[in-house]
């Protein structure tokens, strides 16, 4: 068995256990919400440090932000990763899935051959689990999504994937893409020994618009095809109903109204 | 002058912060209760590097700075003190000897499993009748061929039953006093060497504290740390270092019992309003943020001292001393404002309170560092 060659997306995303909308503006209310790496993404780490323990190789995280999401990258290397790269520019900026994936492709295009991509399923601030997917057919590669295990079998991927009613063992060729769910695995904590490679300046490498050569009507918001109208909570409204009579009748009247809601 | 750790600084505190919420803090309580080692813990604070933070790299230590070093203690001690003392006295009294007084050999043969946590290192100085007074310890060192003899009885030492490899303080010379005391490496295995009882304590009850006895130990002669006589400078070098860590345990303690203590405050409701609206319990909050805040410029001062390879005896006495005092305020404070609640075992800031008492105490009482601190200041 050769030895693997893999990439890990990760996203800076703001601990949406913090964020509060503001009901007045119903934007999000950002302020002091402290950044954090996708929780998923740290599963796809894991799963290719693990990779990588077992097979041999390296371990290349990309992630597309801006300047100050340096520090996911600092701490998935302070986790074991070999290099970073941070994909910034603010031509890069208000990217919808669509172009985030593209400019994302582009980048690991410029990284070399690799055998395998790792993302995580989704991101906790968009739960679109869109960008893994898109990156994978920007690159024309096969992928296998909701994945629970992943073993290297030859010049294959054998994928387990998780699904609602069942579970499917996928075998793939590489290179592929693979989206991990969080249940993979339970992801290391960074090391004090990896510090010092994570502190280092040359650890994360940038790459900027020009980089990539492409040009800048392919990149942020405007050639963004999709675009956040609205952000708001929806309105909850609880209803406190009695029933009475005997217990069969009170259980027939519950269960008829369960029907009606859809829900039974 | 900056007041802002550097980043590899604020990353060692990322680290040590995120390891404590995830794998400490959840069984803090449990363990404490039932006076549990926290083994599982350490093994995997050892894969991290947590066990050699101070020794450097190629010791197989983590190499990082003081300040870091204390910056992890007190994130560690935030979550289970008993953990942060038990890393604290592996890496302070445990590790660091043997780093800085140890001959190439007794690197080679002891410092690469300390610093990285295959072997739990431990200090034992203390005695039934010498604690404060180090020069008194009636442990004696018989020299006999290439070997000493330690006939003694030690107590309160940390990780006592645990620890694989000690710096054990024993009188070479009596007629000498205090310039008779040898610092020994001495290995668990040692024939002559046992555990007596194991403490049942206020608080710090997950780390463990035992009674050492030696009944003729033999020692090599080879495991004299530091040269026969020189043990007492040593055993205070390293208590000196100890006590910053101490310090930063303090420190973790009070801001765990601060954080409690606004949390509670915002939302225990009391004539209609949550308490922290209340200008009684606002002051109380505001004494324990100020305190923890010159508690840890303390600390901060003593760690950069000894970076720069200062003198820092005096500011480390001084950091363990108010920063054990300011847990111990803290905890009271955060106990009343907790009221019936606060007396409660489910309730953490009962745990900071037992757990800051013992801080006060142990590493040097609040008296010895007045004492230290006096003589460094009058002269």
């Amino acid at each position: 068995m050769k030895e693997l060659t893999i990439i890990v997306t990760v996203k800076q995303v703001p601990d949406t256990a913090e964020v509060r909308i503001d009901p007045e503006t119903n934007s999000l209310m950002r302020e002091g919400v402290p950044s954090i790496i996708n929780p998923e993404d740290l599963n796809a780490v894991e799963a290719a440090l693990s990779l990588k323990e077992q097979y041999g190789g390296t371990v290349t995280a990309v992630t597309m932000g801006p300047p100050q999401a340096q520090e996911v990258l600092e701490e998935v290397v302070a986790m074991g990763v070999d290099r970073a790269v941070l994909l910034t520019d603010r031509a890069f900026a208000g990217s919808d899935t669509l172009v985030t994936a593209f400019t994302l492709s582009r980048g690991i295009m410029k990284l070399g051959t690799f055998d395998l991509i790792i993302c995580g399923r989704q991101a906790i601030d968009g739960d679109t689990a869109q960008v893994g997917p898109q990156v994978a057919s920007f690159l024309d590669l096969p992928q296998v999504t909701y994945a629970d295990r992943i073993e290297i079998v030859d010049d294959c991927a054998h994928v387990q994937r998780s699904l609602e009613d069942c579970t499917e063992l996928v075998k793939v060729c590489l290179p592929a893409l693979v989206t991990v769910l969080g249940g993979i695995n339970r992801p290391r904590h960074p090391s004090l020994y990896n510090i010092e490679k994570a502190c280092d300046e040359t650890c994360v490498s940038i790459m900027g618009a020009g980089d990539l050569k492409v040009p800048a009507s392919m990149l942020g918001l405007n050639a963004s095809p999709t675009g956040v109208k609205k952000i708001f909570e929806p309105e909850r409204t609880t209803e406190c109903r009695y029933l009475s009579g005997d217990e069969k009748e009170m259980a027939r009247t519950l269960i008829n109204h369960l029907k009606d809601q859809s829900i039974l | 002058m900056d007041f802002e750790p550097t980043k590899q600084q604020m990353m060692a505190r990322k680290i040590a912060r995120g390891f404590a919420e995830q794998e400490l803090e959840p069984f803090a309580q449990d363990r404490d209760e039932k006076m549990e080692f926290p083994a599982d813990a350490l093994e995997k604070l050892a894969d991290l590097g947590f066990m050699g933070i101070s020794i450097p790299r190629n010791y197989g230590g983590a190499g990082l700075d003081s300040i870091s070093y204390v910056l992890i203690i007190e994130e560690l001690a935030r979550a289970c003190a008993s953990t942060a003392i038990i890393v604290s006295v592996h890496n302070s009294v445990g590790a660091y000897p043997i780093y800085a007084l140890g001959d190439d050999a007794q690197k080679e043969k002891y410092l690469h499993d300390l610093a990285t946590g295959r072997k739990l290192g431990g200090f034992a100085l203390t005695e039934p009748n010498a604690g404060s007074d180090p020069a008194s310890i009636e442990t004696t060192a018989q020299a006999d061929g290439d070997s000493f003899v330690l006939n003694g009885t030690k107590t309160f030492i940390t990780s006592g039953s645990t620890a694989e490899t000690l710096v054990v303080m024993a009188n070479a010379d009596r007629s000498k006093g205090g310039r008779g005391v040898t610092a020994f490496i001495v290995e668990k295995g040692f024939d002559g060497f046992s555990v007596g009882v194991k403490e049942n304590k206020l608080g710090i009850r997950a780390s463990d504290t035992c009674e050492l006895i030696f009944e003729n130990c033999r020692v090599p002669r080879v495991n004299v740390l530091g040269g026969v006589g020189k043990g007492l400078s040593a055993a205070l070098n390293a208590l000196t270092f100890g006590r910053v860590g101490v310090g930063a345990q303090a420190l973790g303690v009070a801001r765990c019992a601060m954080e409690e203590c606004i949390r509670y405050s915002q939302d225990r409701k009391q004539f209609g309003k949550p308490i922290a609206k209340f200008q009684a319990i606002q002051w109380m909050i505001a004494d324990m943020a100020t305190e923890i805040e010159a508690a840890r410029f303390l600390i901060f001062k003593a760690s950069s001292l000894k970076d720069q390879g200062k003198p820092f005896a005096r500011e480390a006495s001084m950091a363990k001393l108010y920063a054990s005092e300011v847990a111990m305020r803290t905890a009271t404070k955060a106990v009343q404002i907790h009221g019936g609640y606060g007396c409660m075992k489910d309730y953490k800031v009962e745990r900071c309170f037992r757990d800051a008492k013992v801080i006060e105490v142990y590493e040097g009482t609040s008296e010895i560092q007045r004492m230290i601190i006096a003589r460094n200041t009058i002269g």
